[in-house]
């Protein structure tokens, strides 16, 4: 999250990223360097925490593009943050499943908890909170999106736990907060229980 | 049922290890070369004579679909372009089979790539999957340290590459030319078709762009031969599917069976039964959010795939089965898919972008009961003119949500509106 030589007027990767960004134009072919804008933002979000107008700035010369094909990316696409976020990007799924399955709770809990609305950062830069559409993870719905990792099959009780681990700087391992295999029916598997070799 | 020994997903919840070694264990890369060396025209006959269609909504025939592409090489390369941006509200199988059985798909972009000449692979995987896409990169890391793929993969005599690309957080870019701008570092905005991938695709060249599950089989159906797999499912309808089953369910899973599965079935065998018993149950949206929401009539009966599904005028789309049990308010549900819909569009068409944002607007209106009845006709009348009258499917997806609602829970709208005016009109 930090370490390179940036500032808010400035950025540039750090020389592990450097390489790393070579390698990632190197998977184009030649004179198709644009296709590396998108892995690029989101290797400088995670050098600088967001995506700053210096970002995009750098990430243009990188690739010798005009600016503004960077910029229209970085507006296009949601993942990219186009403001300074907290240490812990808490992505709420209200879609139809998740809502089906208690999202709403899990928003009360979040808002309650961390005094924020959507789209907003606490003044420690602790927590900002926002709400996303589907993320592709139904069958364990409700989910929560922390940063990178998925929190599945929450309610109220789980949520507020998970975000106490949070704010303590423990985020428990990802993934079903439930005594269940992943997406398996909780309670035991209707399928695969052949004892099969091949397994 | 489908049997275990028939199931393609063997690791589908990672109780196995996933890496190379547990995937060979399962039969993964098992005589690689030898199907490779059967030819294109064999590739290509056998996909089409097994009845696969396209797993990531539109169930177009996969065989066929790769017969468009150019027999000779013009000079320019051609490329697979898998689609791992699953993001259909109710869909999460691309996700356990890129983070679970991995090689299944990185096998199956090889056999594609032969039986299309294309000399190289991107999979497009959604930007919140990063998990998923470590695993998937961690594989093909594996199949190139073993010359699976790369240079002469397999000792096939054909070079293959392949390489995942993130996505960023738009579901558009699952329509098929939106995700081709994207994988050029262009916002995800559908193309005008024709020309159609298969002549000017990614970078203009020849291209195939096919969902997760779609390519992930194909090597188990080149194995156990086409007969096999056209063996389930009803004619039109073969194969075994990844169905997700989300809502109000006992026990929301995902879960490989046979196509054309009764919905009852499904949902009571897999998935514990809807929250309260059948009885309980008061409408199923069958094959993801863009798919017509059926009342409990219709699921009584009907059967889980693409004909059956499109007869009763909704379809098997993604095989995301969402389930409402009686305490829900439907029109709700539909309103929020509304709003998802009016979120994810482009913005390129006048149709859709004005038009679901509307519609959005309206049906939150109807979802609290502040609107006229008259206004459902004219809901009606509205979805009617972005369905179709768009460049990419986006605005028939926001249409077809909302026309099932009024085709089927038109007196619970009234209703709505009804109380609300008698309850203003006491206040």
């Amino acid at each position: 999250m930090s370490g390179g030589a940036e500032t808010a007027e400035s950025f540039a990767f750090t020389a592990d990223h450097l390489k790393t960004a070579k390698a990632v134009v190197a998977r184009y072919p030649e004179g198709r360097q644009q296709s590396a804008v998108m892995p690029l933002l989101d290797l400088a979000q995670r050098q600088l925490g967001w995506t700053s107008p210096a970002v995009i700035e750098y990430v243009a010369d990188f690739l010798g593009l005009p600016a503004i094909r960077v910029w229209e990316v970085a507006s296009f696409y949601t993942m990219y943050y186009r403001e300074r976020v907290g240490q812990y990007r808490l992505h709420v799924c209200t879609t139809t499943p998740c809502w089906l399955r208690g999202s709403d709770e899990v928003v009360r809990v979040c808002k309650e908890k961390t005094g924020l609305e959507f789209g907003e950062t606490d003044e420690k830069g602790l927590f900002t909170l926002l709400e996303v559409e589907c993320l592709g993870a139904c069958v364990n719905a409700p989910i929560l999106q922390v940063n990178d990792d998925y929190y599945e099959d929450l309610d109220a009780a789980r949520t507020a736990s998970l975000l106490d681990a949070l704010a303590e700087g423990r985020p428990p391992a990802a993934g079903t907060l439930r005594e269940r295999l992943n997406s398996a029916p909780e309670g035991g598997k209707t399928t695969l229980l052949e004892a099969d070799a091949r397994c | 049922m489908l049997s275990d020994r028939d199931r393609i997903f063997t690791n589908l919840y990672g109780e196995h290890d996933w890496t190379l070694k547990g995937a060979r264990a399962r039969g993964d890369w098992d005589g690689t070369a030898d199907l490779i060396a059967k030819g294109r025209e064999w590739l290509v006959e056998e996909v089409k004579a097994s009845g696969l269609r396209g797993r990531g909504g539109a169930g177009f025939p996969t065989g066929l679909k790769w017969s468009f592409m150019p027999k000779q090489s013009d000079g320019r390369p051609a490329y697979l372009v898998v689609n791992a941006d699953e993001g259909e509200p109710g869909t999460c199988k691309d996700r356990d089979m890129m983070r679970w059985d991995p090689h299944k798909l990185v096998e199956g972009c090889l056999v594609a790539c032969a039986a299309m000449g294309a000399g190289a692979a991107y999979i497009y995987v959604r930007g919140e999957f990063y998990n998923e896409a470590r695993h998937l990169q961690h594989a093909i890391d594996e199949a190139y340290e073993a010359g699976l793929i790369g240079r002469n993969a397999c000792g096939s005599g054909i070079d293959c590459d392949i390489f995942v690309h993130r996505g960023a957080g738009a579901y558009i870019c699952g329509e098929e030319t939106a995700l081709i701008e994207s994988l050029e570092g262009k916002k995800g905005q559908p193309r005008l078709k024709p020309p159609f991938p298969a002549m000017a695709g990614l970078y203009g060249c020849p291209t195939t762009v096919n969902n997760v599950e779609t390519i992930a089989v194909v090597p188990t159906i080149l194995r156990r031969g086409a007969s096999w797999f056209s063996g389930f499912g009803r004619s039109n309808n073969t194969g075994t599917k990844v169905f997700c089953i989300s809502g109000h369910v006992d026990r929301p899973c995902n879960v490989e069976e046979a196509m054309s599965i009764p919905m009852r079935e499904l949902i009571e065998k897999h998935a514990g039964g809807v929250r309260g018993g059948w009885d309980n149950l008061k409408a199923v949206i069958p094959g993801g959010s863009s798919t017509p929401i059926l009342p409990k009539s219709i699921c009584d009966e009907v059967l889980m795939d693409f004909d059956a599904l499109r007869d009763v005028q909704s379809g098997l789309g993604t095989a995301a089965v969402i389930v409402m049990d009686r305490s829900t308010d439907v029109v709700r549900a539909i309103a929020r898919l509304a709003r998802f819909y009016a979120h994810e569009s482009c913005g390129q068409c006048t149709p859709c972008r004005e038009g679901t944002g509307w519609m959005m607007r309206v049906m939150e209106r109807m979802a609290s009961g502040r609107a006229r009845v008259e206004e459902i006709d004219m809901l009606l009348d509205v979805s009617k003119e972005i369905e179709g009258h768009t460049i990419c499917a986006h605005g028939d997806g926001s249409a077809w949500p909302i026309q099932g609602l009024i085709r089927h829970f038109r007196h619970e709208m009234e209703d709505r509106i009804l109380t609300h005016r008698t309850r203003a009109a006491a206040a």
